[in-house]
């Protein structure tokens, strides 16, 4: 769309089967309309380089950057190692940004123990840490739901503002919820310009510089999954994590929508995601479906398993089960 | 253990009146089994009785190798037992501690006290019901006998947390890394702070361009 814009304003006069202004009239005085032509040229092309270089600094190979998708290894390696400088430069230390690629034979499930969950928080502040997300204005990925053990799981009784000395708290449960990595991902085909997908190991991602911000996304996410970055994300240095991949936590611009992609940066290089390490009931599980000696497919087996929202047909690979 | 201690509860084990019994025993042994003499233990105190060098990879039980188990972590100067315990005389009476260890909060069911988990014939070890002793580092084979249930679920790594690599080495915990022994029930936390509400968050707070 921009090449095309672009290069409509840098020739301005050979459009000539479009009549200027929109007029029937034939064209009777040739100077006039020249310097209408001309006129417009100039505006059109100011307002264009008014863009490149204005408020948001954007560079011109990021304005012109074209669908992840579209991107050949080389343009890939480009754009990450413009970003590592840029994030380096911003953040004073060595920032690495990650391409890696799904693992073959690999689908990502995640397993939460219901019956063990605390309500600590830890795995929201963990997560944080990992994954860069804005301090201030405030956004978490994960949100940890207090319910009464008497309603069970009841959406209408349940509070992420829960705030007592200790937890837990007699007669609540606590169920966090975060994104789901469904299979049949609302958010993915809400999306109008297809800047977000669902890779082949199952975690739906976003590519931040193809994001318009629409957030239709976060309309059709049943789970309060994505979260939309209203002011320019504010994110200490030296709490900037700085490995990072591309698709997950580099640090975000202004105005596009982030949400969880399982530590991307880390269960492609085999760890585990951030929450599942640091809970400190074990209440969260990790690992490949597809392999039948993981942990998630124990707990598929042999726990009582169930997923959140079921007859929306979201067919999420995040099971809630009550290991007790 | 005493004889006449050990043949109660063998009798109680093994009573005919069959699963039942089996069950209340399995509630009994319940009780019995991470009580003990001194040793408070805590997850922060990485102190280990094992030397410097040794691979904490062989405490992973069988079926499990490839995943790493830490040693258990004793408060320092507790370890080894022996070093205080030597030259003392056994004395088996079931009684409250007066003297020493007196800070440690039997409250892990009925009925149980020191040496129905501590050895004491070798001080620096654990036994089974069945008189096995057994390494400080081994202790699940001690909880797993009352709660057989948890060893199966710890085995397959759905009891208790794993670290480390989803597809590779994997780090567990012990149980005593998680629960002290002689107060299982895990203790209230404080939680960390609640998400700031939307109608409080200031878009005006945000980085500066």
């Amino acid at each position: 769309m921009s090449k095309k814009f672009l290069s409509r304003n840098g020739a301005p006069g050979e459009d000539s089967t479009r009549p200027e202004g929109g007029s029937a009239v034939p064209e009777q005085d040739d100077a006039e309309s020249a310097s209408r032509r001309k006129f417009i040229g100039t505006t059109v092309l100011a307002a264009g380089a008014a863009m490149l270089a204005g408020p948001g600094s954007l560079a011109i190979e990021e304005f012109l950057q074209r669908n992840f998708h579209e991107l050949s290894k080389q343009d890939l390696k480009e754009i990450i190692a413009r970003l590592e400088k840029q994030y380096s430069t911003e953040y004073g230390k060595k920032v690495r940004v990650g391409d890696e690629p799904a693992m073959p034979g690999v689908l990502f499930g995640y397993g939460l123990d219901l019956s063990r969950c605390v309500g600590c928080r830890r795995c929201v502040y963990a997560c944080v840490a990992e994954n860069n997300q804005s301090r201030d204005p405030q956004i978490q990925w994960i949100r940890v739901l207090q319910m009464d053990k008497d309603k069970g799981v009841d959406l209408a009784h349940a509070t992420c503002y829960y705030d007592p000395k200790e937890v837990p708290e007699e007669g609540h449960f606590y169920m966090p919820v975060q994104c789901h990595q469904c299979r049949n991902p609302p958010c993915v085909r809400v999306c109008p310009v297809k800047a977000t997908w669902q890779e082949p190991d199952g975690i739906t991602v976003i590519d931040y510089n193809w994001c318009i911000g629409c957030r239709y996304c976060m309309a059709a996410c049943p789970y309060g999954a994505r979260h939309f970055n209203w002011g320019l994300p504010h994110l200490p240095s030296d709490e900037m994590n700085p490995e990072t991949h591309y698709l997950g936590n580099r640090p975000r611009p202004k105005g596009v929508v982030e949400k969880c992609t399982f530590c991307i940066q880390r269960t492609r290089k085999g760890r585990y995601p951030a929450c599942v390490e640091i809970c400190p009931t074990g209440s969260r599980k990790f690992g490949n479906l597809l392999d039948p000696n993981s942990e998630i497919r124990y707990i598929m087996e042999h726990k009582r398993v169930f997923i959140f929202k079921e007859q929306l047909n979201t067919q999420p690979k995040f099971y809630y089960f009550y290991g007790v | 253990m005493p004889n006449s201690r050990r043949i109660r509860y063998f009798r109680r084990f093994f009573s005919p009146l069959g699963i039942l019994s089996i069950l209340s025993a399995g509630a009994v042994t319940g009780v019995l089994i991470v009580a003990g003499l001194g040793l408070p233990v805590r997850a922060a105190n990485p102190a280990s009785e094992e030397p410097a060098g040794h691979t904490v990879q062989s405490h992973a039980p069988p079926g499990m190798e490839g995943i790493q188990v830490p040693p258990p972590a004793f408060e320092p100067g507790l370890f080894p037992c022996s070093a205080c315990h030597a030259d003392m005389p056994v004395d088996t009476t079931p009684r409250k501690l007066k003297d020493m260890h007196t800070e440690i909060v039997l409250k892990h069911g009925p009925g149980m006290w020191c040496l129905d988990c501590h050895s004491a014939k070798n001080r620096d070890k654990l036994h089974l019901v069945d008189g096995t002793l057994i390494d400080f580092s081994k202790l699940y084979l001690l909880c797993g006998q009352c709660h057989g249930d948890k060893l199966r679920d710890w085995k397959a790594g759905v009891h208790g947390k794993r670290t480390g690599y989803w597809n590779g080495q994997k780090q567990y915990l012990l149980c005593v890394n998680c629960h002290n022994p002689h107060s299982p029930h895990f203790k209230p936390i404080k939680p960390k702070p609640a998400p700031v509400p939307p109608r409080d968050i200031q878009l005006s707070q945000g980085r500066t361009p």
